[in-house]
């Protein structure tokens, strides 16, 4: 009975519409590393922030060491031992390191004293990191050290952990599972939540698998198989992407040393970038956020021109060129951020549709819409690529994250593109939705057209590229052919781990 | 040049000064809070006219200034419980306090005539005071003057020393973040925006009972909009805020010694100088980055 740490009982939680979590039950013992697996929507986030206190539960209850555990909000649950790292990191762009820390603090110590007790932890668990420095300059390996860090300058029982390696380099994250076993070692419980199976597999003691809000399985990861796990998620088979060889043609864009500053305040700036395109292959761009992947997608799209020479289509200048000469082109793009850039929130799926579409499917005539042509095509889209929705006369807000991604992905698709540059195009959507979005892009490529994936995700990358490369700080590193690359070798094309070091605590 | 004493002007220049910066560091920290609330004219001419009346009607300058305080505050309850609360749009709503507060200030005011006198208390400072010249341009000022320099200073301290601004300031950096450390992004905006409403009431009255010092319509023409930019001018730092509202302050004193001395230039040019030079210096020192979730609307759902 006193290995148990935390027990839930019958957790349910409902929103209107939904129920985020239908009597979840399960426990988690000291240290242990315990996963949360599961599906985007299938309640992962409403279980955790449950447990953080920022949710309180409709019925059902909480034991922490034997004692009732009903925090109130994140304070009270801190003053129990629970912290937690978010995925979007709860961090403060123009504060520095140790401001942001001692926010996530209950008592925190002077700013100097604090100085020195985080430069201390830093080095015990080989997370080196600058207290002075502004968090709006670091990366984001450095950015996830920092919250860390504010979780273990309070002795957590149980560190909470939303999908921690979606940021990381390889090298990186095998440092960060040197620290999490270190952490396990000293008895510390660890609630791990990720999708991604193999690294589950590697760190987890045990996995509590989660659909559509209810618990569907408990297993011990080492010993499932991984194929095992995903069906549990999905709740179905799954539907692995097939490729034709194709035939690389020629070349359709090319880039001579692009070069541009910074756009924005925090971001990068691209350093020249040399590469040619050709029709029919996919050309993976793999990297740590942050290292210019959003200044590369504005580049080709148009939104940031550069100076003249830097980007040709099919031997053609356009450096200069807006987004919509570029798109009459046939030259389109999906940006990363869903929510304000590839899609407007408060518009309509249809008017959405028709923002990108218009010049490439003639929705409009002499400047007046053609709301019957709109239509069409946003129902093609929301048909073609399952996206669930009442009608496409919703709000793009009130799609969830993955259903718009598949909205925004495939608006683009279907307009036929010679060259499409999708930055993140699976991001946050479930395995069943990404499959058939990678098929989409390698059916695209076998069509004939060009596509540049850039992605954070390497086993995405690997899956869907002829030819793979790296951003690392807005430099470009030459192209190699994708097949047959490690994942040493790919780490180091990524930049390596960033001066990170082994944890130094003795086990 | 020659009829203008510059120890005299650069006394006034301190007292044209003062209310555009008492307005202006209650607006600090309201922006450094995550919220833009343009309605600092309309809290200013409310705090005018409330601490007239109040002064006059206790002939006691504390009782003027702390009911201006209220006066001040209250309406910019309005704006907080609008706002945060009801989610309606930061500059829409402030634009229409602006609206709502001139309205009001001007109906209260009306017809309301008095024989009473306010005196502000002047405090020379022993020692200091006697210094040739820069005594008199210093230190012989009524208490308000020391009061809003000390309360730059605080509210500087404050920002950057203290627990209290430390967390102040993460709500207006990223309110998402700050919620989810557990941290009441509403309370915390609304005790900002009650303390904004409060020194830009202050700031109201120092005009209608010091500077001026009577009730007319419209007695703080434009100040509020200014002490608005000089926030902006001054990249939400204290120390560059007192600078930003004694350059104005020393424009507008400037202007109308000019007026006095009878120069060749046209009345509306010298008027039109303290907007100017405001806007210049505006355009020149622009770029400089504002608190992330200025005037952005809090969910807490999201």
């Amino acid at each position: 009975m006193s290995n148990l740490l935390l027990q839930l009982k019958g957790l349910t939680k409902g929103y209107p519409g939904v129920v985020a979590n239908k009597d979840v039950t399960f426990d988690i013992r000291k240290g242990e590393v315990h996963a949360l697996l599961g599906e985007n929507g299938a309640g992962k986030s409403t279980l955790v922030k449950t447990i953080y206190g920022l949710v309180h539960p409709d019925s059902g209850s909480m034991t922490l060491e034997d004692a009732p555990y009903r925090p109130a909000d994140p304070r009270a649950a801190r003053n129990s031992g629970v912290a937690m790292v978010f995925q979007h990191f709860s961090l403060f762009d123009a504060l520095n390191v140790a401001e942001n820390i001692a926010l996530g603090m209950e008592n925190p110590p002077s700013q100097r004293d604090l100085a020195a007790k985080i430069t201390e932890v830093s080095e015990l668990y080989g997370l080196p990191l600058d207290p002075s420095r502004i968090v709006g300059d670091l990366s984001a390996g450095e950015r996830q050290r920092v919250e860390i860090i504010r979780c273990l300058l309070q002795d957590p029982k149980l560190l909470i952990m939303d999908e921690p390696t979606s940021v990381l380099t390889p090298q990186e994250v095998d440092i960060l599972f040197e620290t999490l076993n270190k952490l396990r070692n000293e008895g510390t419980a660890i609630l791990y939540i990720s999708h991604k199976l193999k690294e589950i597999r590697t760190l987890c003691d045990h996995a509590t698998i989660l659909r559509l809000g209810e618990v569907v399985g408990t297993c011990v990861p080492a010993e499932t198989l991984a194929r095992d796990m995903a069906e549990l998620m999905v709740g179905g088979t799954l539907h692995v992407p097939e490729r034709a060889p194709t035939e690389a043609g020629d070349v359709i864009l090319s880039l001579k040393g692009l070069s541009a500053p910074a756009p924005t305040e925090f971001g990068t700036p691209l350093r020249n970038i040399n590469v040619e395109v050709r029709r029919g292959e996919i050309l993976g761009i793999g990297g740590v956020a942050g290292n210019g992947q959003d200044e590369l997608l504005l580049a080709l799209s148009g939104e940031m021109p550069t100076p003249a020479g830097m980007v040709s289509f099919q031997d053609k200048d356009i450096s200069q060129m807006r987004p919509n000469g570029r798109r009459a082109l046939g030259l389109l793009s999906a940006p990363e951020e869903r929510m304000g850039h590839a899609a407007a929130p408060d518009m309509t799926l249809i008017e959405n549709g028709f923002l990108t579409a218009e010049t490439r499917m003639g929705l409009s005539k002499n400047g007046f819409l053609q709301w019957g042509k709109a239509r069409a095509y946003a129902e093609k889209v929301i048909q073609t690529f399952d996206v669930r929705t009442p009608s496409p006369d919703n709000a793009a807000r009130s799609l969830s994250g993955g259903n718009l991604q598949k909205f925004v992905i495939g608006r683009e698709i279907l307009q036929d593109p010679e060259v499409l540059i999708v930055n993140q195009p699976t991001w946050g959507v479930d395995a069943a939705a990404a499959a058939s979005i990678r098929q989409a892009l390698l059916d695209l490529a076998a069509n004939g057209s060009a596509v540049i994936c850039i992605s954070q995700d390497l086993d995405e990358l690997m899956e869907i590229s002829d030819r793979f490369a790296a951003l690392n700080g807005g430099a470009l590193s030459e192209p190699r052919p994708a097949q047959g690359l490690t994942v040493d070798e790919i780490g180091l094309m990524l930049g390596g781990a960033h001066d990170m070091e082994v944890a130094h605590v003795e086990a | 040049m020659g009829d203008i004493n510059i120890i005299f002007l650069l006394a006034a220049v301190i007292v044209a000064s003062t209310p555009i910066l008492l307005a202006a560091i209650g607006e600090l920290v309201v922006e450094r809070a995550g919220v833009l609330n343009l309605g600092v004219e309309g809290m200013m001419i409310t705090g005018a006219v409330c601490g007239y009346i109040a002064g006059h009607e206790t002939s006691s300058a504390v009782a003027g200034f702390a009911g201006a305080a209220v006066g001040g505050a209250c309406v910019a309850a309005i704006f907080g419980v609008l706002t945060l609360f009801l989610l309606t749009n930061q500059v829409a709503t402030g634009l229409a306090l602006t609206l709502f507060g001139v309205g009001l200030a001007a109906m209260v005011g009306q017809g309301y005539s008095t024989d009473t006198q306010v005196l502000v208390p002047k405090l020379a400072i022993p020692l200091l005071s006697d210094i040739p010249a820069i005594g008199h341009i210093f230190f012989k000022h009524d208490l308000l003057v020391y009061i809003s320099i000390a309360l730059v200073a605080a509210v500087g301290y404050f920002l950057r020393h203290t627990r209290g601004g430390l967390v102040l300031r993460a709500v207006g950096e990223n309110h998402e973040a700050a919620h989810a450390l557990g941290y009441n992004v509403r309370l915390i905006r609304f005790g900002a925006i009650l303390f904004g409403g409060a020194c830009a009431g202050i700031g109201g009255a120092y005009i209608s009972l010091v500077r001026v010092p009577q009730w007319t319509d419209g007695i703080t023409a434009g100040a509020g909009w200014i002490a608005l930019a000089i926030v902006v001018f001054a990249s939400w730092k204290p120390g560059r805020l007192v600078a930003g509202a004694y350059l104005f302050g020393g424009v507008t004193a400037l202007q109308l010694n000019l007026q006095a001395t009878g120069l060749a230039i046209p009345v509306e040019y010298l008027s039109m100088s303290p907007y100017i030079a405001t806007i210049v210096v505006l355009v020149v020192l622009s770029g400089s980055r504002g608190p992330g979730s200025l005037g952005k609307t809090f969910h807490a759902s999201r």
